[in-house]
């Protein structure tokens, strides 16, 4: 494919600005009911800003239910469930929330006893909800050379972004779907989508990616010699 | 005042190169902080870091200091403390009082901006002057808000309300209120004296100073004397820890002399010492921000054992320091420690005195917990992140609609 048909890929970049909902959760049905009555902008937040903010903590629970679940109301096996709930699978925030409802009410029902348990004071369950502010960087790749540039110098919210909130926007992984529709780069992007980003930290990812590239781009230069 | 550039080393340039990004869609912006008061005191602090900060990046923003009498600080106080959970009565005059000293500051003040930035409950009441003077309103509440005294903030909700947007530090100081909420948590500068790096003979000396023996673990609560501090609930759980471990404890904090309370909790913590030679109470001047900088880094747990906290900086300062921290679950200390990820959270003096011996004997785990909480601290606690929620704070005034802002 010639480069003047490439579509070039833009990196942008996203940030939340934080509310707060003035509603708490101290027990299992609390937290029920907080999930179903807030907009889905707390869904959001709940479920994807966890890893940017604790990344360190990765591979471990990565939401805020999954977290509050098993480290503060010491439901570990809810906590689990919770927590590895697969996130791509769903491509829409009303799918995630009916999921999390479904898995807590399964779980009351086969625990009853799980609606006693209830958070000590000060560790009660916040109910948060999240703007988002997209930003246009100044990184576009035309190549895979550029692509590889731009990936190491943006920010890990830039690749946070493109792979994980994606999905939200109806594309599996920005990366893999603009290497695959682009630059025909199938291998390669399916070799990105193989990838469990949530078993990774960002920087990780950032690491892995950029290897993946520069393995194929010198896989290239061999085929060219 | 350090420039931007320095903080690439702590948030890589990454993320500097974003706040320029965030910056830029706020260029003919003009914001106008007001507080209270231009020296001393956490909120001046944050303004004397952050304007200039905001200012290299291009970003109109001006700072203005309210006047006042004395009663009418001695009402604010008071205000604050009822605020704190205090019960205030309030006479009539007092109110009076409040409401004329706002009211001839919005005379003489030149309000101007397309924000205008109020910090805390002193200049409240400007908010009068909203409609005449136009632009988008912020109400930032920098103190703990967990059980406000019901009949002051029923009196400074109708203030509040009339506000665009309203921003607190930590999820528990949420109220019910007509107006939006914001989340910004307060935040730390590594370039600071308290917070900088440190050599290894600046740590020894201090230690020396204080006659601190460095070759046994030091367990530190940095924090003024003070009941909410729970000093004497420290001393009670080092004397647990010293049953089995060998160890010093150090509790440091401002002089206590003007303040009765403070010279009273003092004398209750020395009973409780008993001449312990293993227990040093520090009674710091202001501006010891190398001492506890030096102890801080000095120490093999740091605690903050708190019955109430605001934010809880001193938790942010020790886990940027890579210390493993034992905390109460209180005010902003749970946004900064994640339960047996980023240092442990107790609720008992015994459950205080557990941690520190978990700590004290598993040393790989003290340091993971240690290390997770500088990262943590490097993502979501220096000011480089102050500075982005601001900036995301002011675009969200000028975009209000939509849960997603395309820019």
């Amino acid at each position: 494919m010639s480069e003047s048909h490439i579509e070039p890929f833009h990196f942008y970049t996203r940030q939340n600005l934080i509310y707060l909902t003035g509603k708490k959760a101290k027990n299992i049905s609390e937290l029920l009911a907080g999930i179903k009555e807030l907009p889905l902008s707390s869904i959001y937040h709940h479920t994807h800003h966890y890893l940017e903010q604790f990344e360190f903590l990765t591979p471990e629970p990565p939401n805020d239910y999954a977290y509050w679940i098993k480290d503060i109301l010491q439901d570990r096996l809810l906590g689990e469930e919770i927590a590895s709930l697969d996130l791509r699978q769903f491509s829409t925030l009303e799918e995630i929330r009916n999921k999390i409802i479904e898995i807590i009410e399964a779980s009351v029902e086969r625990n009853a006893e799980s609606l006693q348990r209830s958070a000590p004071p000060g560790e009660e369950f916040y109910f948060k909800k999240a703007r988002s502010f997209i930003f246009p960087t100044k990184y576009i790749s035309n190549n895979l050379n550029e692509f590889l540039e731009c990936l190491k110098n943006v920010s890990i919210y830039s690749i946070y972004y493109h792979v994980f909130e994606s999905r939200l926007r109806g594309s599996n992984n920005d990366f893999s779907t603009w290497l695959a529709s682009s630059l025909n780069e199938t291998e390669l992007a399916r070799e990105f989508l193989r990838l469990d980003p949530y078993s990774q930290t960002l920087d990780n990812l950032r690491k892995i990616f950029t290897r993946l590239i520069e393995n194929r781009l010198k896989e290239n230069t061999n085929a060219r010699t | 005042m350090p420039e931007l550039k320095e903080y690439a080393k702590y948030v890589g340039s990454d993320v500097l190169d974003e706040l320029e990004l965030y910056a830029a869609k706020l260029k003919n912006v003009t914001v106008q902080n007001i507080n209270s008061t231009a020296v001393g005191g956490g909120v001046a602090e944050i303004l004397t870091n952050m304007i200039p900060l905001l200012q290299e990046l291009g970003i109109n923003v001006k700072w203005d200091v309210i006047k006042g009498g004395e009663k009418f600080f001695e009402i604010t106080k008071k205000m604050h403390n009822a605020l704190h959970g205090q019960e205030g009565n309030f006479s009539q005059e007092e109110i009076d009082n409040y409401l004329e000293t706002n009211e001839s500051n919005a005379n003489q003040m030149n309000l101007h901006g397309d924000i205008i930035y109020i910090h805390d409950p002193q200049p409240c009441a400007l908010i009068k002057r909203k409609q005449e003077v136009g632009g988008k309103w912020i109400w930032r509440c920098h103190i703990d808000f967990s059980r406000p005294d019901k009949l002051i903030w029923k009196f400074l909700k109708e203030y509040v309300e009339k506000y665009d947007v309203s921003v607190f530090s930590a999820p528990s100081f949420a109220r019910e209120l007509t107006i939006p909420q914001v989340l910004i948590a307060p935040s730390i500068d590594p370039l600071s004296d308290k917070n900088k790096d440190l050599s290894q003979e600046t740590i020894d000396a201090v230690l020396e100073r204080f006659k601190l023996d460095k070759n046994r673990p030091i367990v530190t609560q940095i924090s003024r004397f003070d009941y909410l501090k729970d000093p004497v609930g420290v001393v009670k759980a080092f004397k647990q820890v010293r049953k089995s471990v060998d160890c010093q404890l150090v509790l440091a904090g401002g002089e206590a002399t003007d303040d009765p309370e403070g010279a009273q909790v003092l004398a209750e913590v020395r009973e409780v010492v008993e001449n312990d030679p293993d227990i040093f109470l520090l009674l710091l001047p202001p501006a010891s921000n190398i001492e506890i900088n030096a102890l801080q880094r000095a120490s093999s747990v740091v605690l903050q054992k708190s019955l109430r906290e605001g934010f809880g900086l001193t938790v942010a300062e020790a886990l940027w320091k890579a210390k493993p921290v034992v905390a109460s679950a209180v005010g902003g200390i749970p946004l900064q420690v994640a339960h047996k990820y980023s240092g442990l959270l107790t609720h008992s003096i015994e459950g205080t005195a557990f941690a520190i011996k978990q700590l004290l004997q598993n040393q790989p785990y003290a340091k993971k917990l240690g290390e997770n909480g500088r990262e943590h601290v490097r993502k979501n606690f220096l000011i480089t992140r102050h500075l982005r929620d601001y900036m995301l704070l002011f675009l969200s005034l000028i975009y209000p609609e939509g849960d997603v802002v395309h820019l």
